[in-house]
């Protein structure tokens, strides 16, 4: 099934062949950060997780968001989600295969990794997301490529399949939840040590990573001529904008919590963000920026008028993905280390090769997502599925 | 025929796959295993069940005091010296700041000049209930019994977690390779590689030879106390219950067991 991402025509090829090519130049500064150490990238002493912890934590958030899907279609059996279910299982796998690209780019001893397997470690919170990653990853691996067989042969999804589904479904949940708890779980990061930040991970990710099926479905209508359904896309905006709404209130509700109660630790890092502190400002714009995406993405997204317009639809997303993308994969990372452990302020911002061996990561998951993609549209129209 | 083929593959990449994910490890963790060997300790050493330092905020009267102190330890430990080029990536196993700084959450507008104006100095708090210890992932950062938080370079992948618990910004990373900036080394404590995690160790090494930590033996008479906190004979015990002391965000439930007095 595999040999039908090798059929193409010019501009598929075109399109793996660029992504080899920005692959192959992020290499280069990969290797660079492998014989220097991480000294080329931003971080610091103060700031010691940066750029690639932050798009981790955003792309776990992306691959969770598969069971907004997975969810409806096998549990309530909601049919019309039929041609997009695997668009997102599939996306899934690319978006877990990019977490870890980010893990392992991350860290300052790459080679040392299986130590995190060979001295299992209980206790701390990244053992369990490595067991939650990997294995969400092979679920989803699982039953999409299971189910895509099955119909490649004609045959009934098999029915031992439900019940692995269902266990992605839960596992979904798992996985951003974990990922939550590395971060709300440490004393004295007050931007972090707030019981409601799964929550939040989770809003945020019921709605950025739906977004960005869409737009990316979207797209494929448009080159590879593969509806998912007018109503499945309709559906589904419907999902998101439930969860971006859920994501902004508790977003206020730690604005409020921080000011009315006045606490200096828990307002610091958001003051900071906001509005700068001691003359460092450097993600007050973003921050900005981040909240009018976020406002205009629901004024646009919450009438039924505006959402089922489909070019408004995806200017939409495209505001809501750019604010989660700044909430989870700017802010939150760096705001919890600023100001530091003595409430003072090292201010942080990604180098070029940081943002070189970053899109290496990226490009290396959207070759996986082509390939995935490819296979399973050439499938469901080959099988008169689309 | 391709149907057999097709069989054959399929076992022969699920038995490669189970090779390549089950018996190296193995062969590694056969190859490599400290946790079976015994250690017998000096008898020259000092012990405790758990140490713990005093620090005599009173006693250090010049900005030398503390410098003679991070000397020591940066010396004795083959800390590479500020020239490191980026200096927010700086490594420091001790150092100074300001009471607002050290003690952030007990700050006081109107504090007494000569704490005001103060340094501190400061290093791993040593604590009963570390937080770095919790989220490393791979046991690099381990307590021992004696209570002693202590790391092994050779196991840390280098995650960074343990910087992001401790709230006490006690830990450095080596961004780069840290040899270079090491003027002059000694040849009895190990050089660290880029990559990995460090800070003080309580001078573990130097206990094991009987000797006090560097700090304490460099530091003005009567500056630092470094006994078994346990043990209510000790030094430390007597100093603490002679004197009132300060722990740094003990709210944080890490129980710091380092001490001072102001």
């Amino acid at each position: 099934m595999l040999e039908k991402a090798l059929y193409g025509d010019k501009k598929y090829w075109a399109w793996v062949i660029f992504l080899l090519v920005l692959i192959g130049v992020g290499s280069v500064f990969y290797i660079m950060q492998l014989v220097k150490g991480l000294t080329v990238t931003g971080m610091s002493r103060d700031v010691s997780w940066g750029f690639y912890i932050a798009q981790f934590t955003y792309m776990v958030g992306v691959a969770a968001s598969a069971v907004m899907l997975v969810l409806p279609f096998y549990f309530h059996d909601v049919k019309k989600f039929e041609n997009l279910v695997i668009l997102g299982e599939f996306m899934a796998i690319a978006a877990v295969i990019v977490c870890l690209g980010f893990i392992v780019v991350d860290l300052g001893q790459p080679q040392r990794l299986f130590n995190v397997v060979l001295h299992p470690t209980p206790n701390s919170i990244l053992f369990w997301d490595m067991i939650v990653l990997n294995g969400y990853l092979l679920l989803n691996i699982v039953v999409g490529w299971t189910n895509l067989h099955a119909e490649y042969k004609r045959l009934p999804h098999p029915s031992w399949i439900k019940p692995v589904a269902y266990l992605s479904i839960v596992w979904a949940f798992s996985i951003h939840t974990v990922t939550a708890f590395l971060y709300q779980g440490l004393p004295g990061r007050h931007y972090w040590l707030t019981a409601i930040m799964a929550a939040r991970f989770l809003a945020s990710a019921f709605c950025s990573g739906p977004a960005i099926l869409i737009i990316l479905a979207l797209i494929v209508k448009k080159v590879a001529k593969y509806d998912p359904g007018k109503e499945a896309i309709q559906t589904l905006a419907k999902i998101i904008v439930y969860a971006m709404i859920a994501n902004v209130f508790f977003f206020l509700l730690e604005v409020f919590t921080a000011f009315y109660s006045g606490i200096p630790g828990h307002q610091h890092p958001m003051i900071y963000l906001f509005s700068g502190m001691h003359g460092a400002n450097a993600l007050v714009g973003w921050m900005w920026l981040m909240s009018l995406c976020g406002i205009a993405s629901l004024v646009i997204l919450i009438p039924p008028r505006f959402r089922n317009h489909s070019e408004l639809l995806v200017i939409g997303l495209v505001l809501l993905v750019a604010a989660t993308w700044i909430d989870k994969g700017l802010g939150l990372v760096v705001g919890g280390f600023i100001p530091n452990p003595f409430e003072a302020i090292t201010e942080y911002g990604p180098t070029g090769p940081e943002l070189m061996i970053s899109v290496m990561v990226y490009a290396t998951g959207l070759l996986v997502l082509t390939v995935l993609w490819k296979v399973a549209i050439a499938v469901k129209k080959e099988t008169g599925r689309a | 025929m391709d149907n057999k083929r097709r069989t054959f593959l399929k076992f022969a990449g699920v038995a490669a796959a189970l090779g390549a994910g089950g018996s190296v490890p193995l062969t590694l963790r056969a190859a490599y295993a400290p946790e079976q060997e015994q250690y017998k300790q000096d008898r020259d050493a000092l012990t405790a069940t758990r140490w713990g330092m005093v620090i005599d905020m009173r006693k250090f009267t010049s900005e030398e005091d503390f410098e003679r102190c991070i000397e020591a330890c940066h010396s004795v430990h083959n800390v590479p010296d500020q020239q490191l080029p980026k200096q927010k990536q700086k490594v420091m196993w001790i150092w100074t700041d300001h009471y607002e700084h050290a003690f952030p959450s007990s700050h006081n507008p109107y504090l007494a000049e000569r704490v005001e104006h103060k340094d501190f100095l400061l290093l791993c708090n040593q604590c009963d209930n570390p937080p770095c210890v919790r989220v490393c992932p791979t046991k690099a950062t381990f307590q021992r019994e004696d209570g002693i938080v202590q790391m092994d370079f050779h196991r840390c992948i280098g995650c960074r977690y343990c910087m992001a618990g401790c709230p006490y910004g006690s830990r450095s990373f080596n961004f780069c390779d840290p040899a270079p900036y090491v003027q002059e080394k000694n040849a009895d404590f190990p050089t660290r590689m880029r990559g990995v995690v460090e800070k003080c160790n309580f001078c573990v090494e130097r206990l094991e030879e009987g000797l006090q930590p560097a700090c304490v033996e460099a530091a003005p008479e009567g500056g630092m106390f470094f006994g078994d906190l346990d043990d209510p004979n000790s030094e430390v015990r007597r100093v603490l219950r002679e004197n009132f002391s300060i722990r740094r965000k003990v709210e944080l439930g890490t129980n710091p067991c380092v001490f001072y007095i102001v």
